[in-house]
């Protein structure tokens, strides 16, 4: 069993509630924090333990946060990004739905940290079922003097709300979280200026996933140190993985990164298997965004090295035999799945989400998801398959934001990878006919 | 002040300028074409992606080249930066697929179209699009929408670059459309049933890069390249009076803001003068109007001008001489 | 198949008085005065929740026109902004807007079979509202509950792991629940909403 950090509580009865948190050890890091450290020193103690964006771009926070703007007299913001919405993706969810004092505590530390005397929760539209927990275990933060003014006589004061989206993928991005809260249409600004110096309200704003901000209480607790001696490499730590698709236990897992991917989908005490001893096809290792990993390409890499459950080890290989952990929102695909249908489903998704602000992202998204429509029911012709790796192409890296290059990879590795898979759907369009043509298609296609 | 390098023209500008800014200080070919970004609207550009250029070398004190394209109307200079447009067959390659990208849903209907002549996205696939499309699905459709007496809306024609937002925001006053949805259905409309009537809205036709906007007075009245052009001017209350007349014969047919060499009108005018003013008697002519000689627009009218002088991308770096 | 021709219509102000009743007043004012003075707008998306709620599941224009007095803005402002969301509905809905997932997980864990089914049990298409104005059905992208697919949620509700049966059983609940809540309803609004 590996090390929990974030989910070690979990099971103990009424932890939703701020007393059995508090009795078991719970805002000791406030404590902590607050009483013998300087911000910088909290600061520092991030910077060490190596921790990295747990929301997709695993980019070190530590780093992140050296980059608010301190010169100005501007308030600072700290915004918390519970805007959970990439597909495969159900960690946050869990984690706030569970252990809602976790993040409380941990965006206490570090608004602290960052000299935020505000914090907003963005949360999605979908959760609102979530603002009434989240507000719940403010209230009683703020009852017992963890929230508010002079918090704990360090003379520091913080105000926390929570503040619904309303269905919008893109307010996941940073920049389009930022015009959201600002009331705006969720249209991700141009950079720079990055949000470090000109965010919300153009003051120096950090945001920061769910995830990354729950574990700052444990971070602080532990010492960033120690907390960089768990996982490998610079993946440092435990990481949550949303496990879903095929498998027999879907769910969201705490590992301490550097397990290895096989050990992750067949352990019973993680995804326990394929559902029905079916064979592995392919696996989406974090979130829909990121390449899709062939069957041959999950378990070793292409230099024939264990495949391990790390940023790095994800990534050997770059685009052409390796992925990326993304979110850590893994879906598992079995024998009888169809991966066009698949790549046609994604892709619909980002043309759905799509802000409509730049051409690139726009026009290419609708022009993709049209395209693989056309493949997957039959419709499709053998030079579409080239043209949507070339739609692909010519997205990629020329958007504002990250959203057309997360809508350009699946379909570029899709076809990389599984590209028999099209052909077949463009010269059988009668043995497509069903939608569960999955099972049909492995008997022509290896 | 930063030294910067553009196609290899070298040229000094006050730091926070633009990439895009310095090109057009040097004038010529190396201008990076814009269709979203309008110098006089703040808070336009970076949306519709042309101005894509390459930095070669972020700074002189950082020689990395900056890991993608960035939109050059809105990424500022540093000293020591070296960048490349019309020189990089990345760039080239990048605008023609975002040319492709706009046209894909545009109707293309030209012939009918009153923009044509002097429209910012026909210059544009003129010089960077494909002869023919490889866009095989059905363009989409906007049902049409009445926004009042002066402005004709041709939604289907809209390439989304904010401009006429930026428009009724900064120069109109009260706004009363916008952009509503979101993603390749977003389109420009008033959602409830209104007029946009106001002293200055007429100003987004001109600030409108395609013929999604156009002058109903001058609806299908004449192809723009039978007018001629002069500069004049009237004593007006409300703005400054120096518009452009499109003329044929003695008539007066339209009249629009005066434009500069990147097609951005140099004063906002007021209705009264766009939309009222049609009179010979209501206008003093200062002179024939300056046309790009590469315009359409200047077809039969100036043969004998002689072509000004182009500048082009050098084969090596020069330093200016002073 | 995708329909090129795009379905916005002109929207209309009817001229309803609508005003937030005095205890959401109170927590509409609370709201507001969470974000720096003359940044009143951020507070839009939380109050057009609570106006989406308070008008019976839907925007209308004059619901919109008022939130925009309310918080100082412009008209175009909240509709640019009540358009961009997918969870604001411009139309009247069913009393239960059933929204299911039709994204990865969802789709390749039998989603796609639970919306023919509730289709036929409901005898209506994607984004159609049944007869007695009980439910609206409508196909989303990914709600964020992969690891339990087939999900959908109903108003604020989630329901996980899908199959027919709880399909029959959920609908059949909401229906009695509704019918019980129509009888004791005494006031039109209440009967009508």
């Amino acid at each position: 069993m590996g090390r929990k950090i974030l989910l070690d509580k979990i099971d103990i009865p009424g932890i939703l509630g701020f007393d059995v948190y508090r009795n078991n050890g719970g805002y000791s890091a406030v404590e902590k924090a607050l009483k013998t450290m300087s911000p910088d020193q909290v600061l520092d103690e991030v910077k060490k333990s190596g921790i990295r964006g747990r929301g997709g771009a695993g980019f070190p926070a530590g780093m992140k946060w050296s980059f608010l703007d301190r010169s100005t007299n501007n308030p600072r913001y700290l915004i918390c990004n519970a805007d959970e919405s990439e597909p495969g993706t159900f960690k946050d969810r869990y984690l706030m739905e569970k252990l809602p004092h976790l993040l409380i505590e941990g965006l206490i530390v570090s608004s602290y940290a960052l000299g935020a005397n505000t914090c907003f929760i963005y949360i999605r539209g979908e959760f609102k079922y979530l603002v009434g927990i989240l507000e719940k275990a403010i209230f009683e933060a703020r009852k017992n003097g963890f929230i508010g003014k002079n918090i704990l006589s360090s003379g520091y004061s913080l105000d926390i709300y929570v503040h619904p989206g309303a269905g919008a993928y893109i307010c996941g991005e940073e920049t389009a979280l930022i015009e959201s809260l600002e009331g705006k249409r969720g249209n991700p600004r141009i950079k720079p200026p990055f949000p470090a110096s000109k965010g919300l309200y153009q003051c120096p704003t950090v945001v920061n996933n769910v995830e990354t901000l729950a574990s700052i209480g444990p971070i602080i607790i532990m010492g960033g140190e120690e907390y960089a001696k768990i996982g490998t490499g610079k993946s440092t730590g435990t990481k949550l993985i949303s496990a879903s698709g095929h498998i027999n236990q879907p769910g969201v897992y705490e590992i301490e990164m550097g397990i290895s991917v096989e050990d992750f989908i067949y352990l019973d005490e993680y995804c326990g298997g394929i559902r029905g001893s079916k064979k592995l096809k392919a696996i989406v290792a974090g979130g829909s965004s990121v390449p899709v990993l062939p069957e041959n390409l999950v378990f070793k890499t292409a230099k024939n090295e264990t495949r391990l459950m790390t940023y790095e080890s994800l990534a050997e290989g770059g685009f052409e035999s390796g992925t990326m952990l993304g979110s850590g929102g893994l879906i598992v695909y079995d024998e009888d799945a169809c991966m066009v249908r698949n790549t046609w489903n994604f892709s619909r998704f980002y043309h759905h989400e799509s802000c409509g602000q730049c051409s690139p992202c726009r026009e290419g998204t609708g022009w993709m998801e049209k395209v693989l429509y056309r493949i997957e029911h039959g419709q499709g012709r053998i030079e579409d398959i080239d043209l949507l790796v070339n739609i692909s192409k010519n997205i990629e890296g020329n958007t504002i934001c990250p959203l057309g290059d997360a809508a350009a990879w699946p379909v570029a590795s899709a076809i990389r990878h599984f590209r028999e898979e099209f052909e077949f759907h463009v010269k059988h369009p009668e043995k497509i006919k069903n939608k569960d043509h999955g099972n049909i298609q492995k008997l022509f296609v290896p | 002040m930063a030294k910067v390098t553009i196609d290899n023209h070298v040229v000094e500008v006050p730091d926070g300028t633009t990439i895009l800014q310095a090109a057009r200080l040097i004038g010529g070919d190396i201008v990076p074409p814009t269709m979203c970004y309008y110098s006089k609207l703040e808070g336009s550009g970076g949306k519709c992606r042309t101005c894509l250029v390459k930095v070669s070398q972020s700074s002189g004190k950082d020689s990395r080249p900056m890991p993608k394209l960035v939109a050059s109307c809105s990424t500022p200079v540093a000293d020591g930066m070296v960048v490349q447009n019309i020189t990089s067959p990345e760039v080239l390659e990048a605008r023609k697929a975002i040319v492709e990208f706009l046209l894909i849903n545009h109707p293309l209907d030209c012939p009918v179209c009153d923009q044509a002549g002097e429209c910012d996205l026909q210059n544009l696939s003129y010089e960077h699009g494909l002869e023919t499309t490889r866009y095989k699905e059905e363009r989409r459709d906007y049902p049409s929408v009445d926004i009042g007496p002066y402005v004709k809306l041709h939604m289907n024609r809209c390439i989304l670059c904010y401009r006429c937002v930026y428009t009724a925001d900064q120069i109109a006053g009260k706004r009363i459309h916008g952009i509503l949805y979101r993603g390749d259905v977003a389109e420009i409309s008033t959602f409830i049933q209104n007029s946009i009537e106001n002293e200055f809205s007429g100003n987004i036709i001109d600030v409108c890069p395609v013929g999604a906007l156009t002058d109903k007075t001058f609806r299908f009245k004449s192809r723009v390249w039978f007018l001629n052009p002069f500069l004049a001017h009237r004593d007006c209350p409300t703005c400054s009076g120096k518009v452009t007349v499109w003329k044929f014969g003695k008539e007066i047919y339209r009249v629009t803001g005066r434009k500069d060499q990147f097609g951005e009108v140099d004063e906002f005018i007021c209705n009264t003068c766009r939309f009222d003013k049609k009179g010979s008697e209501d206008w003093i002519i200062e002179s024939p109007a300056n046309i790009d000689k590469q315009s359409v627009i200047s077809q039969n009218h100036y043969m004998k001008i002689k072509k000004g002088s182009i500048i082009k991308p050098l084969e090596q770096k020069t330093e200016p001489q002073d | 198949m995708h329909n090129n021709q795009i379905q916005h219509k002109i929207h209309f102000r009817e001229n309803k008085e609508f005003h937030f009743r005095e205890e959401i007043m109170e927590k509409v004012k609370q709201i507001i005065s969470r974000y720096p003075e003359g940044k009143q707008k951020s507070a839009l998306l939380p109050i057009l929740h609570i106006a989406q709620e308070e008008n019976c599941g839907h925007l209308s224009v004059d619901v919109m026109d008022y939130v925009a007095q309310l918080l100082g803005i412009q008209s175009i402002e909240v509709y640019e902004v009540a358009t961009f969301y997918s969870q604001f509905y411009l139309e009247k809905q069913g009393k239960y807007v059933i929204e299911l997932c039709k994204t990865a997980s969802c789709a390749i864990c039998g989603g796609e079979d639970i919306l023919d089914f509730i289709k036929e049990k409901l005898n209506i298409q994607e984004g159609e509202t049944t007869d007695d104005k009980l439910f609206t059905l409508k196909t989303v992208e990914c709600l964020g509950g992969c690891g339990y697919a087939p999900v959908m949620q109903v108003n604020t509700e989630f329901y996980e792991f899908l199959d027919r049966q709880k399909i029959d059983s959920i609908i059949d609940e909401l229906r009695s629940k509704a019918n019980d809540e129509k009888a004791k309803a005494s006031t039109w609004a209440e009967k009508f909403c």
